[in-house]
């Protein structure tokens, strides 16, 4: 399946190039999902979309034109070229012959969520409320959500190059209500993939059970300490520190602005010498996973921390231009309604050799931060904050009780050089990622990772 | 096609479809953006859209679908979607359209000035406001200045012969002010908001970015205490859209308020009165009706103190045996409605920020948060979240403090009001909000 000929995407970028430029691009996109929830017992907000659309870039110097367009009609592309091109006013420019693109996956989709009849998506979301509710009588209410959704993707650049790519996400989500007298607390677990209905195969009823663990398991919770002490993170979603209080700062237009804590310190020692992250758009059925960016550049995996080195940053086409380095396939937008930015795909550090006990054992007194609500950084100064949705007291080598209300605040680059253990366990969990009021899929993950000292923000 | 035509067709390829009832919403904007980094543009995005959505209903069963392309057979496809979804789903007996509606008189949402802007006087002003937030001394970067303005219409029908539109129009600008160096560096946000462009003042949020981010220089984490606060309006707003959130009656007959069970009691202090207004022409969330063709109206929301009502839209109304307020809200064609606050007002006081500060003699005030949305539990609603502002000693703004958490829980929160600011102003935060200075009599504030 062809999203745009070739000769269209030629012409267009030559009519957006008739006033000058450096190079144009033109990224053709058809967007199709199927959401649905049950909430209250009710299996409701059945939705589905289909959307097709195409924008234009226009690249000179540092200043970017850009524009969009609903639909793929040749008239409305020429007129959006012609709009664009309206800003500048030089020599004109051409496009180099482009070939055709047959978009294609990537990542292996074998079942298509699609084909797979609307009723068996209904089964599963009764499946996993079936087993919430099962497990405890203070499980109150039970909400599922399931969400499919393909993006084929056409990019062709007037350097000369054309890449398509087919891409398939599936996402199934379990938020417990527990409730005991006054006391309300809340538990999600989330499973998702670049993937297709596959993804569900393996036991779904697992994401119910966790969901309605951690629901459970809150209610029994004390007020979070407050203070410095030490933090042992959980592994998976654990991993939203690393993207929020450092991942965004190695992105390269931060960087580029002096936005950017890190800006400059490529080759600076921020670590003890165990530790090394990676950005890895290409790891196989990720969330954060693509066959190439949405400015064509194949993904790959990226080492951002190599033996506590800072080893690089991430970079778009526009960002590596000016930084004289090489894009490493992170320019990714929403939709065709945005500009690409530099933004991660798969963040994670990667394994040590410790196991989470040998982490723990060795904490007098700490907080064991299992998962996170959400966080925020400001890439700036590297300050970050993290709600911790599900966290324990760390009591003389052993976990003991639950707590609420705890909050982690702390410095990327100070966190970072405070870590002193990481265990083998890594794993990669569901997120998405704002920026630019652009919201993008990205995976978050690491193993368990112990940091020495962090101020607990707690409600006690 | 027009967007009323686009509707029309979709009604009748629903009830083609099987449809016992049925909604359209179709909407179309035009709308241009420009960045601005050392006073010259760095990126300029022009960008148009128009699309449909549609609501069907199956006897108590309803889908949404939407899409880009108005082309009849898109549409019938469209259509045969939304309805699979529906009879997929579960019947809902208070599920429907609204028994009645119509459009409110709301004023012009669409400034006639508007229209007269170029894109060059656009990016003149965008420059304007980074020329002013550099020119401050002290300020060591402005990492991006953003102007975007969109105008856009929308037309709603549906199968029971109802069809309006309405036209309206929106410019804003921001600006993001760094000052100090290296661990030090401090960061500043200044807005606006407008119908146009000409409503905005360049100099007024290039200057609030830069006086922001300097007023933080040097800000070191203080030790915990528990003292009185005052929010500053970016605050406030945040707060205010977290609280406006729980009082849908869709999460409240959820379970999922902590203001459940709570009409009529005091849920603030007497002098805390909260609305939400879709008809103020001011907010750049008004309306003359909802995302389901009810009529907007003002609800006051807190009443002295009181929790006056629910925001509701026609099937959580029925559910609760009342009428809708006109809360049935939609971001665009992309998303069915959904219960929620237009514009939330809070009702100014009388003392300026400078009498705020001295009647909390010693304390903190916090000119940012962060981590809401993380930090707050909605069911529970207590809160622990990351603040930076200044300390308050002796009635006197004092050093700036960062690395910080304030923590209680919503309701003892506003029941600690102890008074509204009188310098009301609308910002885009917890939405569309009016929002004041708030000084609150004493929270836990954790440091070193």
């Amino acid at each position: 399946m062809s999203l745009l000929a070739p000769e269209l995407a030629q012409a267009a970028l030559d009519r957006a190039l008739q006033r000058g430029g450096d190079w144009a691009e033109l990224y053709a996109e058809e967007r199709s999902g199927f959401a649905v929830s049950l909430d209250d017992r009710r299996v409701e907000r059945p939705q589905s979309g289909h959307e097709i659309g195409a924008s234009i870039r226009l690249v000179l110097g540092e200043a970017t034109y850009f524009g969009h367009v609903d639909g793929l009609a040749e008239p409305d592309l020429l007129a959006l070229a012609d709009s664009v091109s309206q800003a500048l006013d030089r020599e004109p420019g051409n496009a180099i012959a482009l070939s055709g693109v047959q978009p294609r996956p990537a990542h292996e989709v074998r079942e298509r969520p699609e084909d797979v009849p609307v009723e068996r998506k209904v089964e599963l979301l009764r499946a996993c409320e079936e087993t919430a509710r099962g497990a405890g009588d203070d499980v109150a209410q039970v909400t599922v959500g399931y969400a499919e959704n393909r993006r084929t993707v056409a990019i062709f650049n007037s350097n000369g190059f054309a890449a398509g790519d087919d891409r398939t996400r599936l996402r199934l989500s379990v938020q417990v209500v527990a409730r005991r007298g006054d006391r309300v607390e809340t538990g999600t677990e989330t499973r998702g993939g670049h993937a297709g209905f596959e993804l569900l195969d393996d036991r779904p009823e697992a994401i119910a059970e966790e969901a309605a663990r951690k629901g459970l398991t809150a209610l029994d919770a004390v007020d979070a300490p407050a203070g410095k002490m030490p933090v042992v993170v959980g592994n998976g979603f654990g991993g939203v520190l690393l993207h929020e209080a450092i991942g965004h700062g190695l992105e390269a237009d931060a960087v580029q602005k002096d936005a950017s804590v890190y800006a400059g310190r490529v080759g600076d020692t921020l670590a003890e010498d165990f530790v090394t992250a990676y950005d890895d758009g290409r790891k196989p059925g990720e969330w954060g996973s693509d066959g190439i960016d949405d400015e064509g550049t194949p993904t790959q995996r990226t080492t951002i921390i190599e033996g506590g080195r800072l080893t690089s940053y991430l970079y778009d086409r526009l960002r590596a231009q000016k930084g004289r380095a090489l894009s490493t396939g992170n320019g990714r937008r929403e939709s065709f309604r945005h500009l690409p930015l530099p933004r991660m795909t798969n963040t994670y550090f990667g394994p040590g050799e410790a196991t989470p006990e040998d982490l723990i054992e060795g904490v007098e007194r700490g907080l064991y931060a299992v998962s996170f609500g959400g966080g925020q950084v400001e890439p700036a100064t590297g300050d970050f904050v993290f709600g911790v949705s599900e966290g324990y007291l760390i009591e003389d080598g052993k976990v003991t009780a639950p707590v609420r209300g705890a909050t982690l605040i702390g410095n990327g680059p100070e966190a970072l050089a405070a870590i002193d253990g990481i265990a083998a366990d890594l794993e990669i969990a569901t997120g998405f990622c704002g920026k630019g009021g652009q919201r993008v899929p990205a995976g978050v993950g690491q193993p368990h990772v112990r940091i020495r000292a962090l101020t607990v923000g707690g409600t006690g | 096609m027009t967007l009323e035509q686009a509707a029309e067709l979709a009604l009748a390829a629903a009830e083609a479809a099987g449809a016992t009832d049925a909604e359209a919403w179709a909407d179309e904007s035009q709308g241009l953006e420009v960045r601005v980094y050392r006073e010259e543009v760095e990126s300029l995005t022009d960008a148009g859209g128009r699309g449909i959505g549609l609501r069907v209903f199956v006897d108590g069963r309803s889908g949404y679908g939407y899409g880009t392309d108005l082309s009849e057979p898109a549409l019938r496809a469209l259509a045969e979607r939304a309805h699979a979804g529906a009879a997929a789903s579960d019947p809902d007996e208070h599920a429907g359209l609204p028994e009645s509606f119509g459009a409110s008189e709301v004023g012009d949402l669409h400034s006639p000035e508007f229209d007269s802007w170029t894109t060059e006087r656009k990016v003149e002003l965008a420059i304007a406001v980074d020329r002013a937030a550099r020119a401050q001394e002290g300020v060591s970067q402005v990492e991006q200045t953003v102007y975007a303005d969109g105008r856009g219409r929308v037309a709603i029908a549906n199968s029971r012969g109802f069809a309006a539109a309405y036209e309206s129009s929106s410019a804003w600008a921001y600006s993001s002010a760094f000052a100090g160096k290296g661990a030090d560096l401090m960061t500043g946000l200044g807005v606006g908001m407008a119908r146009d462009p000409g409503g905005l003042d360049p100099e007024a949020v290039g200057s609030e970015a830069a006086e922001r981010a300097l007023a933080l220089v040097g800000a070191r984490q203080p030790g915990s205490r528990r003292c009185p606060v005052v929010l500053d309006a970016f605050v406030a707003a945040s707060f205010a859209g977290f609280i406006g959130g729980m009082l849908s009656a869709d999460s409240v007959q959820r379970g999922r308020s902590l203001f459940a069970g709570k009409l009529g009691d005091e849920v603030a202090a007497p002098i805390l009165r909260l609305a939400d207004d879709p008809t103020d022409p001011g907010g750049l969330a008004s309306a003359p009706f909802d995302g389901e063709g009810s009529p907007t109206r003002r609800n006051a929301l807190i009443e002295d103190g009181r929790l006056a009502t629910y925001l509701y839209d026609a099937r959580t109304a029925r559910k609760d045996g009342r009428e809708t307020t006109g809360s049935a809200t939609r971001g665009s064609y992309r998303s069915a409605p959904s219960v929620g606050t237009s514009n939330l007002v809070l009702d100014a006081g009388d003392k300026d920020l400078d009498a705020l500060v001295r009647d909390a003699g010693d304390g903190l005030f916090v000119t940012d948060v962060a981590g809401l949305h993380s930090g707050v539990n909605p069911v529970s609603g207590t809160f622990s979240v990351g603040a930076t502002g200044r300390l308050i000693e002796g009635g006197q703004l004092g050093s700036p403090v960062r690395e910080i958490t304030i923590a209680s829980d919503l309701v003892s929160m506003l029941k600690a009001v102890r008074a509204v600011g009188s310098e009301a102003r609308w910002v885009p935060f917890g939405g569309s909000v009016k929002a004041a200075p708030l000084l609150l009599e004493e929270m836990s504030v954790g440091g070193s």
